[in-house]
């Protein structure tokens, strides 16, 4: 194994790093946790450390852990270093040298082999939630006195989760939305599984906006999770086997885009291209895949379909999804959408691509380090006094909650998905104008 | 636990002395070559504190290398030595303007962009602009001496220091200069703290001159089809009574490297590529950029672009500032140099290092502030290349030999840390060298402030290669 360590570290991208530090001033972690182990030039330092054999897999699993994967010193380097890549790789090597324990190897089989990739589950349980699921979990591991493993801190997002949909809600929503009129677009929507469940209401939301601006809306059955949080967990082969059966699942019935409201989620829509790289039978299909996965705020603003007939005369802030944008590149269609809604004042916050500390489930597994961060972000969003928080992702949606929560700000700041905001403002099908 | 980490934790707490491997390693590296481990890193927040660590480095003998946000290009904070790095970066940050005084009072942790919005702010100006500005620190800028762009006309980080407080290597607190700008009062020692590489002391706290700031700013770019022509143009534009905040310059390598990476549409087929910046009153401003846009003209520049608004001076500006992310796409490594020669000399200069790239068949591109003599000239090369990093060496050497011989320093801006040490008697001479040394030993009778930097061991050469 100590052959391939080079290899399974991608040793070779480290060359890329010329160690200018460009990267510290936009690093969430580097920030609250104040040191350059905590940093990204200090993180793929070790890496190569610890490819050299200067250092041992172990001495990276800390830093590692605790990098929130937001990609946002991608966007700030100046030699282009493939930062996910190597982080995604020293993730995969950091589990597969792990001893773990017996609880360790218990929640993650659950959450990672039965519990994202499950879609099933949601419609069997009907009303019961992912986060119940996982709490009833560490609840279970707390009386068996194993909490050697990573306390979860479910209860305090128990607080802040959306009621549930009913099973009635959920046996209701058809397969596919037809426009009033003919369509000018043919989409397959992308669920997500934790969106599917915790935030089933904003999904039909987004399908009923589609179908207002003019799409005609599927919605692949066989769809399952993106594979996002397995493959940033260092779980490559399931990140695969997931990749593969959407990419089936969606070639099922030819659309135009697949859709998401989820920036994470997007993200790994989008990096399903690079992740079968040389394979002869599925880098074609997975980037034509790939090739088609929007964000529900670009399609939103390509199609141009929505009709307001209601003002909004309140205060919001923006929080964006750090894949949507450091991933996806999506910076504008959400901004152009919130402006769009009459009465709405808009005020950014004085550094929107910091990250809340979300991250997948790092807000769960790091708790107090996410904390951490999330303070650091709710002194922003005091700052511009909002009367609501628009976000683009369930992640960011449940954890800037939980800092309204913190600040005992409920009464005064609403957090809401885009999709939210946009539907207070009742739209309707914009009259064609043009013949 | 040594007896000496036992002191650190109860002078720091846990929470900032570090002795675990990877933070360590975290800590042993600049933005140059080397990598160098210390045995503890702690943080210090105060000056107290670092009088404390001080004494106990010299009760115990321990080096005590201070360090900044590590963007240095010399080697200056690589603990060489070992023993204590002092990672100076978390010290609470402070930025005091006095307006009035045209001052201001900062701590060693301040990032250099974040003086230059608080002056800003209040209507004045801190010129020093190294590129890592937005991440340096400007206790990192005074140790190095940094300079940057607006160095042409306005000077480089010791022309806007005039007060310094400093931990001494042997613990005790000193303050030199003060807060006004005229002050002869006994020797300069601001001045020889600043560029002193953390050799001498550590600085806990500067008092930064100030100037107003320049109401209005015009961009120009020139280029010119040889080198020659180029270097006419920047003496007949210095010497026509106009003073220009900068002038940048991009060889041919540069240009061709910025147009494959992101198509700018700059003029591939030129020798040399000038940025010119005026700053000042609006109408001084526009008088200025008008003549010396005649002598850019009357010496065939071609094509003399005027940036009609900020957007377009920004479009110009990004040409330069893609230099660094293009040339990366040569060969990972970069080693950057900063050999400066008389102004006079640049033609000369281009020639010889146009040589040297011949000779050693090395990627070797030039760019810098050619209005002050202060060339880029970086070898692009990639550390895994045994044989191309000893070729590397060679020709760095050759560099080196190049600016001195044409009257020039080793260093205009980076300074000499690790690299080079080696060539410090070439430029000095035996003498210059022996009194830097004693003034080194009356200050840090222990040598453990820096060690390692500036002064060569006996038979160092300079070497790129990890061991």
């Amino acid at each position: 194994m100590a052959d391939t360590l080079k290899d399974m570290l991608r040793y070779d991208l480290t060359f890329d790093c010329v160690q200018c530090g460009y990267c510290l001033p936009v690093c969430p972690t580097y920030e609250t946790m104040e040191r350059e182990t905590h940093s990204p030039r200090g993180r793929i330092n070790l890496i190569k450390m610890v490819a050299e054999g200067k250092a041992a897999v172990e001495d990276l699993k800390q830093p590692i852990d605790k990098c929130l994967g937001c990609m946002a010193c991608t966007t700030v380097c100046p030699t282009d270093v493939q930062y996910g890549q190597l982080f995604e790789s020293a993730k995969h090597v950091i589990d597969e040298y792990e001893e773990k324990t017996f609880i360790q190897q218990k929640t993650e089989r659950f959450l990672f082999h039965s519990f994202f990739p499950s879609t099933g589950w949601m419609d069997q349980l009907g009303n019961a939630t992912w986060l119940y699921q996982v709490s009833g979990l560490q609840k279970a591991a707390r009386g068996l006195k194993l909490m050697s493993a990573a306390p979860l801190h479910l209860d305090k997002f128990e607080q802040v989760l959306p009621p549930a949909p009913s099973p009635k809600e959920r046996h209701a929503r058809k397969n596919r939305l037809h426009p009033d009129s003919p369509p000018k677009v043919v989409v397959a929507f992308f669920t997500g599984c934790v969106m599917d469940s915790v935030f089933f209401k904003q999904n039909e939301k987004t399908m009923e906006l589609l179908r207002l601006s003019g799409a005609e809306v599927q919605l692949p059955k066989t769809q399952t999770c993106c594979g996002a949080l397995h493959a940033h967990a260092g779980k490559e082969p399931e990140a695969i086997t997931l990749a593969k059966k959407n990419i089936q699942a969606f070639e099922e019935k030819p659309v135009d885009y697949i859709v998401n409201n989820a920036g994470g989620c997007g993200a790994q829509l989008h990096k399903y291209g690079e992740l079968f790289a040389g394979d002869p039978e599925w880098e074609p299909r997975a980037r034509a895949f790939s090739g088609k996965v929007r964000d529900i705020t670009e399609i939103l603003v390509e199609l141009d379909g929505l009709e307001f007939t209601e003002r909004v005369e309140e205060t919001y802030t923006y929080q964006p999804s750090c894949h949507m944008t450091n991933v996806q590149k999506v910076k504008e269609p959400p901004l152009q959408l919130i402006r769009s809604v009459p009465g709405v004042t808009l005020k950014e916050l004085d550094r929107p691509d910091f990250c809340c500390g979300s991250a997948g489930i790092y807000n769960i597994t790091q708790h107090e380090d996410a904390m951490d961060i999330l303070d650091v972000k709710m002194e922003d969003v005091k700052r511009q006094c909002p009367e609501g928080i628009v976000t683009t992702n369930p992640g960011c949606m449940l954890q800037m909650k939980l800092g309204v929560q913190r600040e005992d700000l409920e009464e005064e700041i609403d957090t809401v998905h885009i999709v939210d905001l946009l539907m207070k403002a009742k739209p309707v099908a914009k009259k064609a104008v043009e013949a | 636990m040594h007896e000496w980490e036992e002191q650190l934790r109860a002078l720091l707490s846990d929470k900032r002395v570090f002795t675990e491997i990877a933070d360590r390693y975290s800590y042993s590296f600049d933005a140059s070559f080397g990598e160098h481990l210390p045995e503890v890193v702690v943080q210090p927040k105060t000056t107290e504190e670092v009088q404390a660590i001080m004494k106990i480095a010299n009760r115990f003998t321990l080096a005590v290398t201070p360090r900044g946000q590590g963007t240095c290009l010399s080697g200056g904070p690589l603990p060489v030595h070992g023993g204590i790095l002092l990672d100076m970066a978390q010290w609470p940050g402070e930025i005091n303007v006095f307006a009035d005084d045209l001052i201001a009072v900062v701590t060693p942790s301040v990032l250099t962009a974040d003086i230059h919005a608080a002056a800003e702010d209040a209507g004045l100006m801190y010129p020093p602009d190294p590129s890592s500005a937005h991440v340096s620190t400007i206790g990192g800028n005074l140790a190095e001496n940094s300079g940057g762009p607006r160095g042409l006309k306005y000077g480089v980080t010791k022309d806007f220091v005039i007060g310094l407080e400093i931990v001494t290597p042997e613990g005790e607190v000193m303050h030199t200069g003060g807060r006004t700008i005229k002050n002869v009062t006994g020797y300069d020692l601001t001045k020889l703290l600043v560029g002193s590489e953390g050799t001498l002391g550590v600085i806990t706290k500067a008092t930064l001159k100030l100037v107003p700031k320049p109401p209005a700013k015009q961009t120009m770019m020139a280029a010119f089809t040889d080198m020659a022509t180029a270097g006419k143009a920047i003496s007949k534009t210095l010497t026509s009574g106009v003073l220009p905040a900068k002038m940048e310059f991009m060889d041919r390598a540069c240009i061709e490297a910025v147009e494959r990476y992101r198509p700018s549409g700059l003029p591939t087929a030129s020798e040399a590529l000038l940025l010119i910046e005026f700053d000042g009153h609006p109408e001084t401003v526009k008088l200025e950029a008008e003549q010396v846009k005649k002598i850019l003209e009357s010496l065939e520049a071609d094509p003399v672009i005027t940036a009609g608004s900020e957007e377009e001076a920004q479009k110009l500006w990004s040409a330069r500032k893609l230099v660094s992310p293009a040339i990366a796409t040569i060969k990972p490594t970069k080693i950057s140099e900063d050999a400066t020669v008389p102004r006079s000399r640049i033609p000369e200069m281009m020639e010889r290092l146009k040589q040297i790239k011949e000779k050693y068949q090395v990627e070797l591109v030039v760019f810098g502030h050619i209005g002050d003599g202060n060339l880029h000239p970086d070898i692009m090369c990639d550390q895994r290349d045994e044989e191309e990093m000893i070729r590397a060496e060679k020709a760095v050497a050759e560099i080196f030999r190049a600016a001195l011989d044409l009257g020039g320093t080793l260093s205009g801006e980076h300074g000499i840390g690790t690299m080079k040490a080696p060539f410090m008697e070439q430029e000095m001479g035996e003498v210059g060298v022996a009194m830097l040394k004693r003034i080194k030993e009356a200050w840090d009778p222990n040598n453990i402030m820096n060690p390692g930097k500036i002064f060569a061991e006996k038979g160092q050469k300079l070497v790129l290669r990890d061991g």
